[in-house]
């Protein structure tokens, strides 16, 4: 929907006037805001989740007072940043501001969220700030757990990177592979599923891979995988790295070794632990397993279908609130969903999301049987790209002829997959993917100088 | 207080206008939303992503049939169009073609 400034702020003063108004008049409108009072939403991190969440809400309905509270100065990009690794790009190409977000908002706070009370509804800042909430939205992305690989602790994650979550990992992650000899071993790891980013491991093992071949070609890289097999995009990615780095051959630039869970790392002997030897490397990159983000800790919102404590959230797909605690929504990588844990889903539920609470607010149902899309692309680094696209509709509860009652799912359509194959057509898409989806999350104007290039 | 009145009645009248539009649409509106991180907010690609902003009715839903069918060369958008029924094809592109 096209709703320019001017329409913004006609729509923003009718809201105010009529509020007003009806307070004289002892006329109340209808729905939980009756009364004049705005319906206050307090968003809990800005990634594409959260950012895209705040935007949709106040294009969609202005009245909802929306409250922002980020730690960072900065959007830092994850799709993108294993070309960052590879030096094709750099961090200033996949680092955004908040401007075009801190412009719609009502408030928006630079802080760290340290308790959450969803009894009393508020939210406490380590600023020592205090937010009163009608619907909390928490978009934390993931909590990365260290202590579950032995010695991965703080001395040892100033030099062992994960860079899974962008930004100065990224940077410090690059510039070990750059002073990296040739002939060194870059070993880096898959968590196991479900993780943040399905594909990223493997799109990283080949951008890396695209660097060495141009300037360290007797480089080697081993991939430790948590996992039986590769997770996600499996024959593409075997595609490329035969056709691209000799995998298959002696000379085979990867060295992948599925069932490898890192259980350990020694920055002194630049090695990495799994339960079956110790791999040594010029460079260690260890990703940890990870779980819902902290504050959905704080919000005791970390519970599966059964109620129980888990890693990630259930939530009710048409509202993305939790099935357990009222008016906490969780958005993103922290949701316990059969989607991938994807930007582009993140950026998705969020509309969802934000389109469920503006019904909700006004006293409406939200739709009752939503659709909603994953397109997730991943580059070879070498000038070429593959995707998964699939489109996911409600099914509601069912009783089966059993008795047995089947939950509500988002079920994947027929016609979904992956690619035929990798393609420089594709890397233009994935190019203009990246593009829109920043464009979307962050309100990027359309005049917006764009720097990535592939 | 006369004047009061006709004043609420017209505020009320335009927002219960923009209230049963929001209410008709949101639907709509969301799918539309939903195509926006790979078409651009609005429909407006910043790449070589087409655009869908602007594009008339019957042209956007006989491109989501084709794809649908096999018609027309696509790379992601036949897995999309077979997610999606003729009538929400009718949807979306009556959104999209009212964006200017």
């Amino acid at each position: 929907m096209a709703f320019d400034r001017r329409e913004f702020l006609k729509v923003s003063a009718g809201v105010a006037g009529a509020a007003s108004l009806g307070t004289l008049t002892g006329c109340a409108g209808t729905g939980p805001s009756a009364g004049g009072a705005r319906p206050k939403v307090v968003i809990v991190g800005a990634g594409f989740g959260g950012a895209t969440c705040a935007r949709y809400l106040k294009l969609w309905e202005p009245k909802i007072e929306v409250t922002v509270i980020e730690p960072n100065d900065v959007f830092t990009s994850c799709p993108f940043s294993n070309t960052v690794l590879a030096g094709i790009n750099n961090m200033q190409d996949i680092t955004f501001g908040y401007d075009n977000v801190k412009k719609v908002v009502d408030k928006w706070v630079k802080d760290t969220v340290t308790g959450i009370d969803t009894a009393g509804r508020t939210v406490k800042t380590a600023g020592g700030a205090t937010f009163a909430y009608d619907r909390l939205v928490l978009a934390g992305g993931i909590e990365l757990m260290f202590s579950a690989v032995q010695g991965y602790d703080a001395e040892a994650q100033k030099s062992v990177m994960h860079a899974w979550k962008a930004g100065p990992q990224t940077a410090t992650l690059r510039k070990q592979l750059e002073a990296m000899p040739d002939g060194g071993v870059f070993v880096m790891s898959v968590p196991r599923a479900p993780y943040r980013c399905p594909p990223g491991p493997y799109e990283r093992a080949c951008t890396v891979a695209s660097y060495f071949k141009k300037a360290k070609p007797k480089s080697k890289i081993i991939v430790l995988d948590g996992n039986e097999d590769i997770a996600s995009k499996k024959g593409l990615f075997l595609a490329a790295w035969k056709k691209h780095f000799g995998y298959g051959t002696p000379d085979s630039m990867i060295d992948y070794r599925p069932n490898n869970m890192p259980r350990a790392v020694d920055p002194k002997k630049m090695m990495v632990g799994t339960e079956f030897d110790d791999v040594k490397g010029d460079v260690i990159n260890v990703v940890p397993p990870m779980r819902a983000a902290e504050v959905c800790g704080m919000a005791g919102v970390r519970l599966g279908l059964d109620g129980k404590e888990g890693p990630w959230c259930a939530i009710d797909f048409r509202t993305f609130e939790s099935l357990h605690v009222k008016n906490v929504h969780i958005l993103g990588d922290s949701t316990l969903t059969n989607f991938p844990k994807s930007g582009s889903v993140a950026n998705n539920t969020a509309k969802m999301a934000a389109s469920a609470i503006v019904e909700m607010v006004n006293g409406r149902e939200p739709d009752a049987a939503p659709v909603v899309t994953n397109t997730c692309y991943s580059a070879t680094g070498m000038g070429t790209a593959f995707h998964v696209a699939t489109v996911f509709r409600y099914q509601a509860a069912k009783k089966e002829a059993d008795g047995k009652v089947t939950p509500p799912a988002m079920i994947a359509q027929k016609g979904g997959g992956v690619s035929k194959e990798e393609s420089e057509l594709e890397f233009a898409y994935m190019d203009a993917w990246a593009k829109n989806v920043w464009a979307d999350t962050l309100g990027l104007p359309e005049n917006f100088n764009f720097t990535v290039k592939g | 207080m006369k004047k009061t009145l006709a004043l609420t009645l017209l505020f009320a009248g335009t927002l219960g206008a923009v209230a049963v539009a929001q209410a008709t649409d949101a639907r709509a509106r969301f799918m539309a939303a939903n195509c926006a991180y790979c078409h651009g907010p609005d429909g407006k690609s910043r790449g070589a992503i087409p655009s869908l902003a602007g594009l008339e009715k019957g042209y956007f839903v006989q491109q989501m049939k084709e794809f649908r069918d096999g018609k027309r060369d696509a790379t992601v958008m036949q897995k999309h169009a077979m997610g999606y029924t003729d009538a929400e094809y009718e949807a979306m592109a009556a959104w999209f073609a009212a964006i200017k």
